[in-house]
């Protein structure tokens, strides 16, 4: 079986006033194709950390990172960051959207990075968000928009270059319950397919039944992985 | 991504507004001053610039600028006629006189003697009359400024006249001549003429103005004339940056407008630093997404500067174009503001001192973007 991410014994520390604190304590995590993951466990154990390390935007002090197949750890700074903008879609707790851009230009800024002109990049995404049913909110700015409306906009960025991995931490932790709810199926329609993993960080358990998978954390450990297949397969 | 950077930048009205304000009014404090300064420290040598004609100014040695002259004899004229690549030199008079108007209006006036036969060196801008007529008897020619002065509200008209040194004097031409360093009017006449009317201390040569003849370099032939004659042997520019050097060195008027100038240098920069700086901090976290997502430093600094860059360029052209239009304005108020002008090279001047201060205020913001990381989009 491939997977989309591979983690073999990583470690991790943070600088600290009580010293060097070791957050992750030699992590192994296979993400496979074609399905949602999620991360959870209870706050401070690593989860966010793990995250960010396969995102590629945190360096790990040892340990072994593949994502797609690739040696994260072995890119340098410049590859990385196309690595990034190429393979990953990322969505975050706080939505992190332009405040001065539209939904649909905010959507679009994957593709803006790469090299498409605003604009016709702003329509490429119209697609997504028609699908993610923000069709006709395509025009208003952040501000306009509910919190909700702000994630699947988020969601939208996240997926519309195709990437193969999409990292999310805490998507719904902003949302009240139905809220949340509509944004996971959302995102559930819109991310998960074979060629793609949906890996998110949660410890919202009002969510988890969206996984297919779930990866308990413990004070910088794996301490458990649950998958639906084992629980309706006897 | 540039567009994405100029609708963060539009999209922020307060602060782009604040950012345009500083630079604005930076870029109008420091030209309008520097404008002023350049026109004032230029108006010290208007009386060399005007004579046209001659590109060598030959005077005492002790003279130290074009205002205050030491008399040498009739006989140094022929010296310098007989030095090689002196195509020909002629008597200057220079001095201030006392001119009492028939109301008794009383003005210091600069009173100016040029060749009998030939006039070279009077003013070549006639605005009413004929400037040959200075070969009449007791003739002068009076700027249009120094007319008003002592007619004023008078419509420009010849004929009237003026006690110069307590003699009587007619005027037959009215001139535009550049505006002198005190504002006097300048009178001009014969220097046979302006012997007499002159006080007899003074009445003696104060210049040799002369042109170096065809096939000759001024410079040498100025530098001749000092050795063969003694005397001190001037080009025209040499003249003239003697003069505003001396005006530099022993007046406080560069101290003044430095102190201006460098108030509007600092107070822009802080303005700007201050606003900028709060403009790239606030979008930190968009920046620190926008990298996560994949936009590489190189991109992200391409984007600030070009934030940067437009405000200063918006800013700028309000800025210079008020000054432009304060300088368009001002001598209308007032005959004594003419000439003032806003020269390229102040505006070139001030556009570097912009430059500084947005690189000044980018470098702080930029560090800050660079060295952001992106990890921070992920925690609360
Ligand atoms: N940049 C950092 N510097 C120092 N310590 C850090 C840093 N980032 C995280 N930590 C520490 O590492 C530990 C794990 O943090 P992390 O954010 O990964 O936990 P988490 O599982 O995501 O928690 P939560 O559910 O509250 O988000 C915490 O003790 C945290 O204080
Ligand atoms: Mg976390």
């Amino acid at each position: 079986m491939s997977f989309a991410v591979k983690c073999r014994d990583v470690i991790k520390s943070f600088e600290s006033e009580a010293g060097l604190q070791r957050v992750l304590h030699g992590v192994d995590l296979d993400v496979p194709w074609g399905e949602m993951t999620m991360l959870v466990g209870p706050s401070g154990c690593g989860k966010t950390t793990l995250l960010s390390i396969v995102a590629g935007i945190l360096s790990f002090d040892s340990g072994d990172v593949e994502v797609d197949g690739q040696d994260i750890a072995k890119m340098s700074d410049a590859l990385r960051v196309a690595f990034r903008r190429r393979t990953l879609g990322f969505i975050f707790q706080q939505y992190n959207l332009l405040p001065a851009l539209t939904a649909a230009e905010n959507a679009a800024i994957p593709l803006v990075a790469g090299g498409m002109e605003l604009s016709a990049a702003a329509k490429a995404a119209m697609p997504l968000l028609d699908q993610l049913g923000m069709g006709e909110h395509a025009a208003k700015l952040p501000r306009q928009l509910s919190g909700g409306q702000q994630q699947r906009v988020a969601i939208a960025r996240a997926l519309v270059h195709e990437p193969k991995l999409v990292v999310c931490d805490e998507p719904t932790a902003a949302l009240d319950a139905t809220g949340g709810r509509t944004v996971m199926e959302m995102l559930r329609a819109a991310s998960v397919r074979a060629d793609r993993a949906t890996l998110v960080v949660t410890h919202d358990h009002r969510i988890f039944d969206f996984a297919d998978r779930i990866v308990r954390m413990e004070d910088g450990r794996i301490a458990g992985i649950e998958t639906k297949a084992l629980e309706t397969v006897p | 991504m540039g567009k994405v950077a100029l609708r963060m930048l539009f999209g922020d009205p307060g602060k782009y507004l604040g950012l345009v304000f500083g630079i604005a009014f930076a870029t109008l404090l420091m030209a309008q001053q520097a404008g002023l300064f350049v026109g004032i420290l230029g108006r010290t040598v208007s009386q060399i610039v005007d004579v046209q004609e001659a590109d060598l100014w030959v005077m005492d040695p002790r003279v130290k600028y074009s205002d205050v002259t030491e008399p040498m004899t009739d006989t140094q004229l022929y010296r310098v006629r007989s030095v090689e690549g002196v195509a020909w030199a002629l008597p200057f008079y220079r001095a201030m006189s006392t001119a009492r108007s028939p109301d008794g209006i009383l003005e210091q006036t600069l009173l100016l003697g040029v060749d009998d036969a030939t006039l070279t060196g009077a003013p070549r801008k006639v605005l009413l009359g004929n400037i040959d007529d200075l070969r009449q008897p007791d003739a002068v020619a009076i700027d249009r400024a120094g007319f008003g002065r002592l007619w004023p509200n008078v419509p420009l008209d010849l004929g009237r006249e003026v006690e110069i040194n307590d003699r009587r004097v007619k005027v037959v031409a009215i001139t535009e001549a550049g505006a002198p360093f005190t504002t006097a009017p300048v009178v001009v006449m014969r220097y046979s003429q302006a012997l007499i009317v002159a006080q007899p201390r003074r009445s003696q040569l104060s210049y040799v103005i002369a042109r170096a003849a065809p096939g000759h370099n001024a410079e040498d032939v100025a530098a001749r004339i000092a050795r063969d004659t003694g005397l001190q042997g001037l080009t025209r520019d040499g003249f003239v940056n003697k003069t505003m050097t001396y005006f530099l060195r022993n007046t406080g008027i560069p101290i003044n407008f430095g102190i201006t100038i460098a108030l509007g240098f600092i107070v822009g920069a802080a303005i700007v630093g201050q606003t900028f700086f709060l403009f790239v901090v606030e979008n930190l976290r968009q920046f620190g997404a926008l990298k996560a997502i994949g936009v590489g430093n190189l991109a992200i600094l391409r984007m600030v500067l070009l934030q940067a860059g437009v405000a200063a360029v918006t800013g700028y052209s309000i800025g210079i174009g008020l000054a432009a239009a304060f300088f368009e304005f001002v001598p209308r108020i007032s005959i004594e503001l003419r000439g003032l002008a806003l020269p390229a090279e102040v505006a070139v001047g001030v556009a570097a001192a912009v430059l500084l201060i947005i690189a000044a205020a980018s470098f702080a913001s930029v560090r800050r973007v660079l060295v952001v990381d992106p990890a921070i989009v992920f925690r609360g």
